[in-house]
């Protein structure tokens, strides 16, 4: 029994960061992508043309659910009882992977909040997923620059999530293939939160 | 030339040292100062306050209780937190540190008295990874395999471990709410991993890793090769166990 106990707390953290990358970050990098049709000389109709693929793939419904709902909230969930039991020291010793292990969580508790309220004003407000209702949503300062906290805290965590997914599945086992990761993987960071930002802007602008 | 004697009789040390009676009274701190000798150590100001345990003001204290074995870096016996950082009070020169220094005892351990703590859990961990290799039996089992010079070269850096429990204290996911065995005990059952008898008993050390409190409970915030006092490459040892670990848990899943 004891033991039964033991391997599942294994099994359980491995799922839970590889769903943070498989399932969930691989929607993230498709979600920014089709934001960033609003950014296109004919934003809003190129954006409102990729919803519409996106509506007609078939089986929609069912990949939604266990392809994005399900990891997502396995991912969200389990993570808030990691950073609970995680404990915090960056003030007694603040280097710099230490500080990233506690804005990790940080981030993770902001993208959970974020995800929630997101959802709850978009894919389950009841109204047709098209530029202007976007458009409406980020024309309210408030929201625009909720919006913004979101997407930079969410963008950081896939990306130095990324960093920790290459030690916990010991892809990078030396300290200099860690300190590459580190760097490429800020990178990546800057890039997807330029992405996000600037479909944000791109959506304030009227059609 | 006699001015700068002087001045060097006259130079002092000043502590601050959190102290605890026993293991279940509050903890409080004490003030001292210590005439300073060239060259000392933290340890040598302990030695002067247990040669003469009066406090900054004046008052006769009980003197401060500290563990050590041999003042050289190689027993880990008195590492404790000196100035906010987990290290051994051996090698702490009071040159190189910052006044006032303060002690205190590394309380990821439960604290016996004063700086002494127990450090039972690590042994405890050592076990359950079964860091060593098990030679014992009824006859002569001859010699072993030899090992590959390169790798006893980095397997030599993983075995100067003497268990001070520093990556311990220093470790974000040692605490109430885990049960983490902490990073030293996953670099020796590396270390033993590639020993070529130790590898005998490998999967056993691999199960054990990921059984209760093992390795999926480091969160990587790498604080542990930050004070190591060996200069171990902790973080390596914890991604290639994490590698060792992944490979044979796909493994023993697919061959089930
Ligand atoms: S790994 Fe380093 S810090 Fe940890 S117990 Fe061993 S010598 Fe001390």
């Amino acid at each position: 029994m004891a033991q039964a106990q033991q391997s599942s707390d294994f099994l359980l953290r491995r799922l839970h960061t590889l769903a943070g990358v498989i399932p969930v970050g691989l929607f993230l990098l498709e979600h920014l992508f089709t934001n960033a049709m609003a950014t296109t000389p004919n934003g809003a109709v190129s954006y409102n043309n990729a919803v519409d693929t996106i509506q007609h793939i078939p089986l929609l419904h069912f990949i939604e659910f266990f392809f994005i709902f399900l990891p997502l909230i396995y991912h969200g969930v389990y993570g808030l009882y990691v950073a609970f039991t995680s404990g915090y020291n960056a003030g007694q010793y603040s280097w710099t992977r230490n500080v990233l292990f506690v804005i990790q969580r940080i981030t993770g508790i902001i993208t959970f909040v974020f995800i929630i309220y997101h959802l709850w004003t978009t894919r389950f407000s009841g109204k047709a997923p098209t530029f202007e209702m976007v458009h409406q949503l980020v024309s309210n300062p408030a929201y625009f620059w909720f919006m913004i906290v979101g997407v930079v805290a969410a963008t950081f965590h896939f990306s130095n999530g990324l960093w920790s997914f290459c030690v916990h599945w010991g892809i990078t086992v030396g300290a200099r293939a860690q300190r590459v990761t580190a760097y490429v993987t800020m990178i990546v960071f800057i890039a997807l939160a330029g992405i996000g930002v600037d479909a944000l802007i791109a959506f304030t602008h009227a059609a | 030339m006699s001015a700068t004697a002087v001045e060097v009789a006259k130079k002092t040390v000043h502590l601050i040292i959190e102290r605890q009676d026993n293991p279940n009274s509050q903890p409080y701190t004490q003030e001292f100062v210590v005439p300073y000798v060239n060259g000392m150590n933290v340890i040598a100001c302990l030695m002067e306050i247990q040669r003469n345990p009066i406090d900054k003001n004046g008052k006769a204290v009980a003197p401060v209780t500290w563990e050590m074995n041999c003042l050289e870096e190689i027993c880990g016996a008195c590492m404790m937190v000196i100035n906010g950082k987990p290290r051994q009070a051996c090698t702490a020169l009071v040159d190189q540190l910052e006044q006032p220094i303060r002690l205190r005892p590394a309380r990821t351990f439960p604290v016996i008295r004063d700086l002494v703590v127990d450090r039972s859990r690590m042994f405890d961990a050592l076990k359950k990874v079964k860091a060593w290799v098990p030679i014992d039996g009824t006859y002569d089992l001859g010699p072993g395999p030899r090992m590959a010079e390169k790798d006893r070269q980095w397997a030599y850096e993983l075995s100067r471990c003497f268990t001070c429990g520093a990556c311990v204290e220093a470790c974000p996911n040692v605490n109430e709410r885990t049960s983490f065995v902490g990073a030293f005990a996953i670099s020796q059952a590396r270390l033993f991993n590639e020993h070529p008898t130790g590898k005998m008993h490998r999967e056993e050390r691999l199960e054990a890793l990921m059984g209760e409190g093992g390795i999926h409970e480091c969160g990587n915030a790498q604080n542990c090769v930050e004070v190591c006092p060996k200069g171990i490459p902790l973080t390596t040892s914890i991604a290639a166990m994490n590698r060792q670990v992944t490979y044979h848990a796909m493994g023993a899943w697919l061959r089930k």
